[in-house]
């Protein structure tokens, strides 16, 4: 081994060490018995017991879980019909359409997040489920847009055709040879759909209202008021361990594509 | 076989299963069908034949109900059916690349068009096996297996008994072996001409291959430009052609020009007389076939002799292609290798051609530039 490649392995060895110690330090912690940061004095679970007791952690849980889930749900639907319109419809303007279902995913969030804010105020509504619900699922459509639309553009059109003159009707063509066809790109969807919406926490604190919290939002006002304990460490935990499990099932569906 | 009783049940009631009646059909500024009349009789092998772009696969997507025409009729078992979608329609196709289903079996496949009918799963089953028979598939080793585990030969074979499954009057089939390589490609088309004549369907075929044409088709249509050229048996359109493009099209020809006056053409190099109705005076051309031509002895009293300096000798096993230069031009003759002659033929030597009056495939006027 050369120098240079040395280097190289350190420096990459730092770069990994930098991302994911403080990940690792999270969890090791969140089973440290005793309350102090800087020692680990001995295996334990109570965090989790604590965690499993607090009331406002499960609102907050099952919040998260309703908004990820209906967000899923409406942004698979009307993301997969815009991405199956435009693949199929001979209509004006597809260029523009097709542009603006893209900006949410580029624009910054926090813009997105206080034009959200500044639209519910100017219309009078009042925050809370709904709105961050709303906001959700405005930004997921375009996720899913891009994902099943990419896989539907590889779609070859005469499999339909030939399902057509089967016998099959349009609805029924969609139904079994479309549909079917495109669940590779459909489940990927609603996994990143889902990961964004029950991560989200910058949308999600600018348009809620009093009463409604969601995990991130628990885990930023805790920590806000200083209280970096082991409970933190422990919900965290969970939440990355929900997010990876996804992105693991996300994964293994795209590889088996290839 | 029930299948062909069935299908002889089917097209029992009219002669002409499938008729377009002046239909157009423009994509934009392109004209892809321009006013095309075609009558296609029941139990027929009816192949559109054209080069890439001549329109028609249009023709054949208008069939099916794929494609609306802009203009015309088409009518299928004597019903008119321009408006109707494809799956309103008793048709059956196989598509250029197939189109089976990947996510299906063979057996799902094939059943998919019984399904969509309500046939009890009894009913199905006995079809399905049946319909790989037909195409001589074992359906015990191939109705589990996906399409992706077939070779191209078997997806093939399975396209066409999932089209012909649910008994359609009339089965399209788009360049169905052209991604074949060509020794299956041959077989197939045997196969293909087998298959029809036990199941009585009445097949609609596109191809830009002559060759695949003139094996397989009762009658051909000749599209160009959207056009329909000639519609004749392959020994007609090959025999006779009516235009100059089906004479070049299919087959290999030699063309002359010149004025045609009393019964004969004068060309750059002499004289040709020919038979012909075509008013004296014109700017036409000559069609005529390699393998008309006759050489040395044999072209001894001929109506037609020239002689002329061989350029190129080529061996081809049953034949030699001869060039042979007439002033500036070049004539292509075929020489059976078993012609009396054919081994003293060489390079560069002069050597007589000749050809009697009719013997030519046509005659076509020039028009005026």
């Amino acid at each position: 081994m050369s120098i240079r490649d040395k280097v190289m392995g350190l420096y990459s060895a730092f770069v990994y060490a930098f991302l994911y110690v403080p990940i690792l330090i999270v969890i090791v912690f969140s089973f440290n018995e005793s309350r102090t940061l800087g020692h680990f004095t001995g295996f334990s679970l109570k965090w989790y017991q604590v965690l499993l007791e607090d009331k406002v952690v499960w609102v907050a849980f099952y919040n998260s879980l309703n908004v990820a889930v209906i967000t899923t749900l409406v942004s698979l639907l009307l993301g997969t019909l815009s991405a199956y319109g435009m693949i199929r419809l001979d209509i004006g303007g597809k260029g523009a359409i097709d542009s603006l279902l893209y900006v949410p995913i580029i624009i910054p969030e926090i813009a997105e997040a206080l034009s959200l804010l500044l639209f519910y105020k100017f219309s009078g509504y009042d925050l809370g489920w709904l709105t961050v619900l709303l906001g959700h699922i405005a930004f997921d459509i375009s996720f899913v847009y891009v994902v099943v639309r990419a896989r539907l553009a590889g779609f070859d059109r005469s499999l339909e055709e030939a399902s057509l003159t089967l016998g099959a009707n349009e609805v029924q063509t969609f139904l079994k040879i479309t549909l079917p066809l495109s669940m590779p790109g459909i489940i990927a969807a609603a996994l990143i759909a889902f990961t964004l919406s029950f991560d989200d926490f910058i949308k999600t604190a600018f348009t809620t209202g009093p009463g409604f919290q969601t995990l991130p939002l628990i885990i930023w006002s805790q920590s806000a008021r200083g209280g970096v304990g082991p409970e933190l460490n422990a919900l965290t935990t969970v939440i990355m361990a929900i997010s990876m499990t996804i992105a693991y099932i996300y994964a293994r569906l795209t590889m088996e594509k290839q | 076989m029930e299948m062909m009783e069935k299908a002889e049940y089917i097209t029992s009631e009219v002669e002409d299963m499938v008729v377009l009646r002046n239909i157009v059909k423009r994509f934009g500024k392109v004209v892809a069908s321009d006013h095309v009349n075609i009558e296609i009789k029941r139990n027929e092998f009816f192949s559109l034949l054209g080069p890439s772009g001549s329109g028609k696969t249009t023709l054949l997507r208008i069939i099916a109900g794929l494609e609306k025409p802009d203009e015309g009729v088409v009518i299928l078992e004597g019903k008119d059916v321009t408006n109707l979608p494809p799956y309103k329609r008793n048709i059956g196709m196989v598509f250029q690349h197939l189109a089976l289903f990947p996510h299906m079996t063979v057996f799902e496949n094939i059943a998919y068009g019984l399904r969509l009918r309500k046939f009890p799963e009894d009913e199905i089953k006995k079809r399905v096996y049946d319909a790989l028979e037909l195409v001589k598939m074992p359906p015990e080793v191939f109705a589990g297996r996906k399409p992706s585990q077939l070779s191209g030969g078997q997806q093939q074979r399975v396209a066409i008994a999932r089209a012909l499954v649910t008994q359609p009057a009339v089965l399209l089939l788009d360049e169905p072996l052209g991604a074949l390589d060509l020794k299956i490609r041959q077989h197939m088309m045997l196969e293909l001409k087998r298959i029809q004549r036990t199941v009585g369907t009445t097949f609609v075929y596109v191809t830009h291959d002559q060759g695949e044409a003139l094996v397989m088709s009762d009658r051909i249509a000749v599209i160009h430009e959207g056009r329909v050229e000639q519609v004749g048996t392959p020994y007609e359109v090959y025999e006779k052609p009516r235009t100059k493009f089906v004479a070049n099209f299919i087959g290999e020809s030699n063309f002359f020009e010149g004025i045609l006056r009393n019964g004969a053409v004068e060309t750059s190099f002499g004289l040709i007389k020919v038979i012909s109705d075509i008013q004296s005076g014109k700017k036409v051309v000559i069609s005529l076939r390699p393998e008309r031509i006759k050489v040395g002895k044999a072209a001894g009293d001929a109506e037609n002799r020239f002689e002329g300096k061989i350029k190129e000798i080529v061996y081809k096993g049953d034949v030699l292609i001869v060039m042979v230069a007439l002033d500036d031009v070049e004539v292509k003759v075929n020489v059976p290798t078993t012609h009396p002659e054919a081994r003293k033929l060489e390079e560069g030597e002069i050597i007589a051609v000749g050809w009697n009056a009719g013997d030519e495939a046509g005659v076509f006027e020039l028009e005026a530039e």
